[in-house]
């Protein structure tokens, strides 16, 4: 039995590697706020969003998939917390049954086993329940092959023969032990037997009795007890770790459950949030690489949205057909978080997540990279810019086709020229490569080079800034202008002075 | 009758040729024979080996009796085969110890079966085996006849029938055991179906990735507590057939064992057990041959020999190399007198001489290239013994007194190994003892090696061979270890010493 809500044909694996630039992504994008709010606290619900998150899909169908699945969700969050909580429940059940120092007894082992089953039974008889009352409210294909799963798998039927087989543990009537003479005549090579008695009730009545011999043991004769209770367990031992290895897939599945199902409830946590305060969400479009896709309307970054009181700004613009995005303009301007915002969407569109936008359309990438201005190199190990070109030849490594890279006034730290000569070359070479490069810079001789080429493949944006040196975090296309409103700042903040 | 038909130590398989001494001869601990015994026979107690290495041989065709088991076994396969051989006699031995040690009946029997059905097994591998390797000495070859007729023997093949059917009988018995309660019932197998199995398949279902086993460790001695010896005999009830044959079995075939194999598996080993000792000395390059061996010719040599006893503990350790050196004697020479720097490998020389005498008279390759030895009726050591307290004579009477009595015992045939003799005297009396007792050697025309200080005895008559311990010759401080052939020139270490740090110029 699978859950299989995370993945259509695969569990997923909350030990997998995360990507080499995980540090850097979630630093980047500020992903800790995002992540927050999504798990309110809950160390689970924490560790499985951003597993989930930094794993991105690199499939259409696979994100559509989970985007069916919280769709369903959103719908029905109540029923959902509830299949959530069977869940949680179970493990924590299951840890209060303890095996003790008798843990190397098979009669210890399986007595827990048949406790903890016990408990399991009723944990699933729940889970059938729900699927019984509500499988109809769900339309998702995860969800409706979960519901329809439950249904095969643990009908009445199969409750009973459990209930069977634990009452039969308890061993009523005799542990039956068969075996074969091995070494110095020894017993060896111990199977628990059914007893033909509870086979054929009928037939045993006409079968000819086979001889067989008994003897007791004394209840004075402590060492012939011990020896009884040792054949005793190797005749058990076996069906003990099996009951045992039983109800740790058990365990395993409502493990896989509550992972699975953790992501969503995580998006459940966030929806209201962003609702509560009047912020749109939709679900994204997702479009194949090749598709050379981007736009979107209402693009806000969610982790500043989710910081502030109020609302927050969202932009617009069409990039489809573009590789090459040059955000320039006006400091403080709203830049960066324009480029959080779309590596923040971008992450989320791509593990099946809504996005913070009023609509969003967007190739999947393969991979999302981030190369920002640092602060200054603690070590005094190497210059900044040293530094900076060290990180951009680490990044070049691990680069894939079809890759995402998003650059925040890097290579700054040198004189302009220098630092524009040095961006043109490693974003032609990118360009090169088929990786969508998104660049904040202040570097105009860059901005302006590719501007007046009239490429195609390059859209430029710049902050918006009002006459009266006011910002309205607005960015709109337009062409890089010589000057990056400084001044706006220093008057602004020597303003009083002058 | 069982009786030994052939042995791969003697000629004759009869206990006349006297082929093991509980204790060793009284030269054992002056030559070092007994560290190298110990090393030989390290590790293989189970056949009490050390009697035969006590055991020198008295005829020269024993010796080489010896030496062709030796070559067959040291040049061919023989030795894998027969190591195997062994090792399941090992086997056989331990499950017999089994046998002897459990306390229940069934156990017992069991473990017998079992050691017979290896026994069986190791007989016929090892015949198999030996009829494809091509052995040449009359040892070996006596004893593949036998092996040969005794595996075609009426008796083997019928004990083998009577082990394969009743090992296979007691393997096709299935029982089970119905625990309830403190009663248990033994009753025969009825195709009850694997209940384990069948709970398992309930949960399959639920089935993950690979957990956890949950399998305890039960102990697994060979002991049956009495519940188990119990089910034992209850089982043997529902079998009385299968049971009965093995009761019987036991009572019939208790002396299976053959005895001249038997001892072929013991006294084999003295060939194995030789030569795995020398095999590490042989790998750190030292030198081991098949002496000729004469009772009658006396002149003797041998070419790069070395203490054998010193040198399996510098090998071991790893140390420095080991100094080898070479002896003749030709025509009337029959004395080595061995003179020297302290501490220059005299007394080394001396044992070395001793060691591979004796070695040679147990059949034994001995140390160096290429050796004639003479095969002595007696050898008799002299060396510097530790002062008895409970003997009041003075050191110098007790020293008279034991080569007055090693003189009176030696005849023409006897080799005297002499070490540094009347230490305890002045210079005047040790010559003049010394000389007086070298005369008696002369005159009986014994084989002697005589360490001493005594330059005098070098020269003394023709049969006199000096020997010098050598030093570096550009260092005269540092000692090589090499004796060597050179007439006694009085330099003892002290003036050497003196020498090399005196005047460096002069030298």
């Amino acid at each position: 039995m699978k859950a299989f809500l995370l993945f259509k044909d695969e569990d997923f694996d909350i030990q997998r590697k995360l990507p080499s630039n995980e540090q850097e992504l979630m630093q980047d994008l500020e992903l800790e706020t995002l992540l927050g709010a999504m798990a309110l606290e809950d160390k689970v619900l924490l560790e499985v969003a951003k597993k989930v998150i930094l794993s991105t899909l690199n499939n259409v169908g696979a994100i559509r998939y989970r985007q069916d699945i919280l769709k369903d969700c959103l719908k029905n969050p109540g029923i959902v917390r509830e299949i959530y909580d069977v869940a949680a429940e179970s493990i924590e059940n299951e840890r209060t049954y303890y095996l003790g120092i008798f843990s190397n007894y098979p009669s210890t082992i399986l007595h827990r086993s048949v406790d903890v089953l016990q408990m399991f039974v009723g944990q699933l008889k729940r889970l059938r329940a729900i699927a019984d009352r509500h499988a109809d409210e769900f339309a998702s294909e995860g969800f409706t092959r979960l519901f329809a799963m439950l249904k095969a798998e643990l009908n009445e039927e199969y409750f009973a023969r459990i209930q069977y087989h634990l009452r039969e543990l308890t061993f009523r009537d005799g542990v039956l032990i068969g075996a074969e003479l091995g070494q110095g005549n020894k017993g060896a090579k111990y199977v628990l037997r059914k007893q033909r008695d509870k086979q054929r009730l009928i037939k045993r009545i006409f079968a000819q009795r086979l001889p067989s011999y008994s003897f007791i043991i004394s209840d004075r004769d402590e060492n012939g007890a011990k020896a009884l209770a040792e054949l005793r367990d190797r005749g058990i031992n076996l069906v003990a770790n099996a009951l045992a290895q039983s109800t740790d897939h058990i365990l395993s599945f409502f493990t896989l459950l509550r992972t699975e199902l953790a992501f969503y409830i995580g998006c459940l946590n966030l929806s209201p949030k962003l609702a509560g305060k009047g912020e749109p969400v939709c679900f994204p479009e997702p479009f194949q690489p090749q598709d050379h896709r981007l736009s979107f309307r209402g693009l806000y970054d969610v982790c500043l949205s989710l910081s502030v009181e109020q609302r927050v700004v969202g932009n617009d613009a069409n990039a489809d057909g573009r590789n090459l995005m040059i955000i320039t303009g006006a400091n403080q301007g709203g830049k960066s978080t324009l480029l959080r915002a779309i590596g923040l969407a971008q992450l989320m569109m791509q593990c099946g997540m809504f996005v913070p936008a009023e609509s969003f359309c967007s190739s999947i990438c393969s991979a999302i990279f981030t190369h920002y201005k640092r602060e200054e190199d603690t070590t005094m190990k190497s210059g900044k810019l040293d530094e900076e070109l060290k990180r951009m030849s680490d990044l070049v490594d691990s680069l894939v086709p079809n890759s995402f890279l998003l650059f925040n006034e890097s290579f700054a730290a040198t004189n302009e020229r220098e630092g524009s000569e040095i961006a043109r070359q490693i974003v032609r070479a990118l360009s090169e490569k088929r990786i969508k490069v998104f660049y904040v810079t202040h570097l105009h001789d860059f901005a302006r080079s590719f501007y007046d080429r009239r490429m195609e493949n390059v859209i430029f944006l710049r902050a918006e800034r009002k006459t009266n040196g006011a910002r309205t975090f607005k960015i709109l296309e337009g062409e890089p202008l010589e000057t990056s409103f400084g001044e706006d700042l220093y008057r602004k903040i020597f303003g009083a002075d002058n | 009758m069982h009786t030994i038909i052939c042995s791969v130590l003697s000629r004759t398989a009869d206990a006349s040729v006297a082929r093991e001494n509980l204790d060793p001869p009284g030269f054992f601990v002056d030559l070092n024979l007994d560290q190298i015994v110990d090393g030989i026979t390290a590790g293989k107690d189970d056949y009490n080996l050390r009697p035969l290495f006590h055991a020198p041989q008295k005829d020269v065709d024993e010796i080489v009796y010896r030496q062709e088991v030796m070559r067959d076994i040291e040049n061919t396969v023989a030795k894998e085969k027969i190591e195997s051989f062994a090792q399941e006699m090992r086997v056989m031995r331990q499950q017999l110890a089994l046998a002897n040690k459990v306390s229940y009946r069934y156990q017992k029997e069991r473990w017998f079966l079992d050691a017979v059905e290896v026994y069986c097994e190791a007989v016929q591998s090892l015949a198999r085996n030996l009829g494809l390797v091509e052995v040449k000495s009359r040892g070996l070859l006596a004893f593949c006849e036998f092996l040969e007729g005794y595996v075609a023997s009426e008796g083997f093949s019928s004990l083998l029938a009577q082990t394969k059917k009743l090992t296979s009988d007691l393997s096709s018995v299935h029982y089970c055991t119905l625990v309830s309660g403190n009663r248990i019932r033994v009753q025969m197998y009825e195709s009850e179906i694997d209940y384990s199995a069948e709970v398992e398949q309930t949960f399959e279902k639920f089935k993950q990735a690979a957990v956890k086993d949950y399998l305890p460790k039960f102990r697994t001695g060979v002991d049956m507590n009495h519940v188990e010896a119990q089910v034992l005999d209850l089982v043997a009830r529902l079998y009385p057939e299968i049971f009965q044959d093995l009761d019987s079995f036991c009572d019939r075939n208790a002396g299976y064992l053959d005895e001249t194999i038997a001892a072929f598996d013991r006294e084999v080993q003295f060939y194995i057990s030789y030569l795995d000792f020398i095999a590490v000395m042989r790998r750190a390059g030292l030198q081991f041959c098949y002496p000729r061996v004469s009772d009658t010719c006396k002149e003797i040599s041998d070419s790069e020999g070395f203490d054998l006893a010193l040198a399996r503990k510098l090998v071991v350790e790893g140390s420095s190399t080991v100094v080898c050196n070479d002896f003749s004697m030709k025509g009337k020479e029959r004395i080595l007198i061995v003179s020297g720097p302290n501490q220059g490998g005299k007394t080394t020389f001396s044992r070395a001489f001793g060691q591979m005498h004796y070695l040679a008279s147990l059949g034994c390759p001995v140390q160096g290239r290429e050796a004639q030895l003479f095969l002595c009726d007696r050898l008799f050591t002299h060396f510097e013994k530790e002062e008895d307290i409970r003997n009041l004579r003075g050191k110098l009477e007790d020293d008279l007194v034991r080569i007055h009595r090693t003189l009176s015992a030696a005849t023409p045939n006897s080799i005297i190994i002499m070490n540094e003799i009347f230490n305890s005297t002045t210079l005047k009396d040790a010559i003049f003892l010394g000389k007086k007792v070298m005369e008696k050697i002369v005159d009986l025309d014994l084989v002697c090696v005589c360490v001493t200080f005594i330059d005098e005895l070098s020269s003394m008559s023709e049969k006199t061979v000096s020997m010098v311990s050598m030093v570096d010759p550009g260092n005269h401080a540092v000692r090589t270890f090499k004796v060597a052939r050179k007439p006694a020139d009085g330099l003892s270490y002290a003036i050497s010493l003196l020498k090399s740090t005196g005047s460096p110029t002069t030298r």
